[in-house]
């Protein structure tokens, strides 16, 4: 067996940019200290290595892998407090935790991240108008730093590094474990509605009367719609389902598929994303259909493909996630510029994510969510005429005060970063010395050093 | 079930003990690493409603292995399987540099476990019952310049079970001999993963299946059982100029 110290192995879901990595080392125990690294390369916690860029990515540098650490530390079953070390991903929390009446209070579009990664990028899921961030229902945690320091983090403990973690891009420490709470439920099961927006304005119109009586809302768009059309998709809305609605038979079988190699690109141009986009909105024939669906689907439609990134091919895609706020109607035509620029460009989007963020304001220093619209797409990696469609999507998002996500983020230039995260400078002081990131270098210019 | 786990904080131990744990069955774990160790006992605690006893020991001090074995009847009230997964990977090119390296290696894969089992042998032949199961790997098919100090431990410690086995069949005791493939583990953290490579939780059913039904010698996962043969199979002389 070939023993290469295996550098170009950890990527990030995007596969761009790619990052030649030191020898990687695995934490094994939450009680160990951190690796000794050599002068000139710097530490950074890898979860999953679901962050779509290269927030994830530590070039030149070492990654801690923190997937051993996998252990449930302590679970209240009244109370559904649980405290598990921060390489437990979400799928094994949730396979331990539904079966005993709990499900998580926050969760991104897929269960395959890490707590640690979670908490890193502060990740939002449906329910952000209801639930806020995932950071919401933490109520502590332990950060080791490369001191040895061990701090115990929560709003009463070392609130200073409890609010710079959150959201922290991993460059505070390294996170061991997460105390938060669970949320009970009466079923694994959602209660689903599915409704077809004919435009922009259907959406919002949508989204403000569900976001009362609804726990989870979304919508898919097809952004290569034209003219009045724009933003027109299916609008998703449900609630954990009562034990009573929850079908006979309590196990639903999930097929799992996988993408076993790359594909080449033409297996992506605009057509085929337009025939996709095109049968998606047209699958569904009513207005609106109701139903009861296993959480599987409803939270995680692309985990049932594994390795779905692999369609982009060897040169990878980008995500662009913004969100702008509503600022008396700015935002709604901020979202509106934005989607006709990619219709015009016909760079096709894959996937095309529209949601509102409510009230409740994030607790992280760098976090993300802002009330507001946010919206999130998916490029195949086009090279300059891409970069410069998205380089024109942030002066959109700019102007309007908005921000875009750093856990989506390859490309976005120092410019930009400062004025999306404002707070940077505040948050630098937190910053680990030892640890780094490919993002973080970039965001700084200091990648050339 | 009884069961009691000899190297617990291997990842693919590890693995087994949550299937196990979940089913109900008590454990007595033993491994060298207390932290580790007091982890697993708190998550299979979380997890299920078994007993979980533990012990940190290394298992190079064979003089500790009479009162290990004792301390686990204690707890479980008698043992049933026990399942063996220590070992270390050691380093060839530090091995061949120095005689005491290769004792290292030679002691962590082969010695402690054949200590072990000397004793638990014994005990299960004279209860007319119990269960003996062994991790050992692919790397003891065959000698290759690469690591065959590692491999000669994995490959002696297969005969050793072999001779064992044959041993105690008369007593319906079975030998399971586990010779695995690639598998992602702290101990591979280094090596280049590809397509061939498993995950602990897949190696872990592998297991537990395999335990249930009795089996001799099993390959994990089976395929190596197909690439063995291919590679024992080529003869000495063209074996001997290959870079494998
Ligand atoms: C299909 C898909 C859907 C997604 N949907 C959403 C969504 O709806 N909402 C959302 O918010 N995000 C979403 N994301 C993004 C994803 O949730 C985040 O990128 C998440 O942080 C990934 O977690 P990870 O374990 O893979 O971490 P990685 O990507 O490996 O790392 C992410 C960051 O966390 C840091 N980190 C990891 N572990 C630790 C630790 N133990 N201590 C300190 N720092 C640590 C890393 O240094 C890095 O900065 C989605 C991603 C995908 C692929
Ligand atoms: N991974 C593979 O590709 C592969 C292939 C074939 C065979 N194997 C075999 O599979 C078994 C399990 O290994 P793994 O892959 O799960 O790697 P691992 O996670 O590194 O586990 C090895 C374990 O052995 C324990 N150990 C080593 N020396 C010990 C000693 N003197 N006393 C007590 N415990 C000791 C270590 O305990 P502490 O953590 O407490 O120090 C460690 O947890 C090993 O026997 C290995 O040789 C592995």
């Amino acid at each position: 067996m070939p023993r290469t110290d295996e550098n170009s192995h950890y990527q990030s879901w995007g596969r761009f940019p790619k990052a030649e990595q030191q020898s990687p080392v695995r934490m094994t125990s939450r009680e160990g200290i951190l690796p000794p690294r050599s002068s000139d390369s710097k530490l950074l916690a890898y979860g999953m290595g679901r962050s779509y860029g290269d927030s994830c990515l530590n070039n030149h540098g070492h990654l801690i892998l923190t997937r051993d650490l996998d252990h449930f530390i302590s679970f209240d079953e009244t109370s559904g407090i649980l405290r598990a070390e921060a390489g437990v991903t979400l799928e094994e929390i949730l396979n331990f935790s539904v079966p005993r009446g709990f499900f998580l209070p926050v969760t991104p579009g897929t269960k395959f991240v890490t707590l640690g990664g979670a908490m890193a990028n502060d990740v939002h899921g449906k329910n952000h108008h209801v639930d806020g961030n995932i950071s919401h229902h933490v109520i502590s945690f332990e950060l080791v730093r490369s001191t040895g320091e061990r701090l115990l983090c929560s709003k009463d403990s070392n609130p200073d590094y409890f609010y710079a973690t959150i959201g922290g891009l991993g460059l505070t420490g390294l996170i061991t474990w997460i105390e938060l709470k669970l949320k009970p439920v009466d079923s694994p099961f959602i209660a689903q509605e599915v409704i077809k927006t004919s435009g922009l304005n259907d959406f919002f119109a949508l989204t403000k009367a569900s976001d009362k009586d609804f726990m989870y809302t979304v919508s898919w768009i097809d952004c290569l719609a034209k003219g009045s059309s724009i933003g027109r998709g299916l609008f998703i809305r449900g609630n954990h389902a009562t034990a009573s609605q929850a079908p006979a038979k309590n196990k639903t079988k999930i097929s799992k598929k996988s993408v076993p190699m790359d594909l080449p690109s033409f297996a992506l141009n605009g057509l085929t994303v337009k025939i996709f986009n095109a049968l998606y909105y047209n699958k569904q024939l009513s207005r609106k259909t109701s139903n009861i669906v296993h959480y599987d689907p409803f939270f995680y439609p692309l985990d049932a493909v594994h390795h779905w990134n692999r369609i982009y091919g060897k040169r990878g895609f980008l995500q662009w996630q913004c969100v702008v706020p509503f600022a008396g109607g700015a935002g709604e035509s901020a979202i509106k510029e934005i989607l006709e620029e990619i219709s015009r460009a016909g760079q096709g989007s894959f996937l095309a994510v529209l949601k509102t963020f409510g009230e409740i304001p994030s607790l992280g220093m760098m976090s993300f969510p802002k009330h507001g619209v946010t919206l999130a797409l998916d490029f195949p990696n086009q090279g300059p005429k891409l970069f410069k469609l998205l380089e024109r999507l942030d002066q959109i998002t700019r102007e309007c005060k908005g921000s875009v996500y750093a856990a989506k983020d390859a490309r976005m230039s120092p410019e930009s970063f400062s004025v999306f995260y404002p707070q940077v400078d505040d948050f630098k002081k937190f910053i680990d010395p030892d640890f780094s990131s490919s993002f973080w270098r970039r965001v700084r210019g200091e990648s050339g050093k | 079930m009884n069961i009691a786990i000899f190297g617990a904080n291997s990842a693919i131990a590890k693995a087994t003990a949550r299937v196990w744990a979940e089913q109900g069955h008590g454990l007595y774990l033993v491994g060298r690493d207390a932290g580790k160790l007091t982890a697993l006992t708190q998550d299979l605690q979380v997890r299920a409603k078994s007993k979980i006893f533990s012990e940190a020991a290394d298992l190079t001090d064979t003089s500790k292995h009479e009162q290990i074995i004792i301390n686990a009847k204690n707890s479980l009230g008698k043992i049933d399987l026990v399942l063996m997964a220590h070992g270390t990977l050691g380093s060839q090119s530090d091995g061949e540099a120095s005689w005491k390296q290769t004792l290292q290696i030679l002691d962590s894969n082969f010695l402690s476990q054949a200590s072990l089992l000397t004793l638990l042998a014994n005990d299960f032949e004279k209860a007319l019952h119990g269960h003996i199961a062994v991790i050992t790997s692919v790397a003891g098919d065959r000698g290759r310049a690469s690591n065959y100090i590692y491999g000669t431990a994995k490959g002696a410690l297969s005969i050793f079970l072999s001779g064992l086995r044959n041993r105690l069949a008369a007593k319906n005791i079975p030998v399971t001999d586990f010779k695995l493939g690639f598998v992602d583990t702290p101990m591979t953290t280094h090596y280049k993963k590809g397509p061939i490579w498993a995950k602990p939780e897949a190696v872990a059913h592998g297991i537990v299946s395999a335990i249930e039904m009795k089996k001799d010698v099993v390959y994990l996962p089976w395929f190596w059982c197909w690439i063995m043969m291919v590679i024992r199979n080529i003869p000495e002389r063209v074996f001997k100029k290959m870079k494998i």
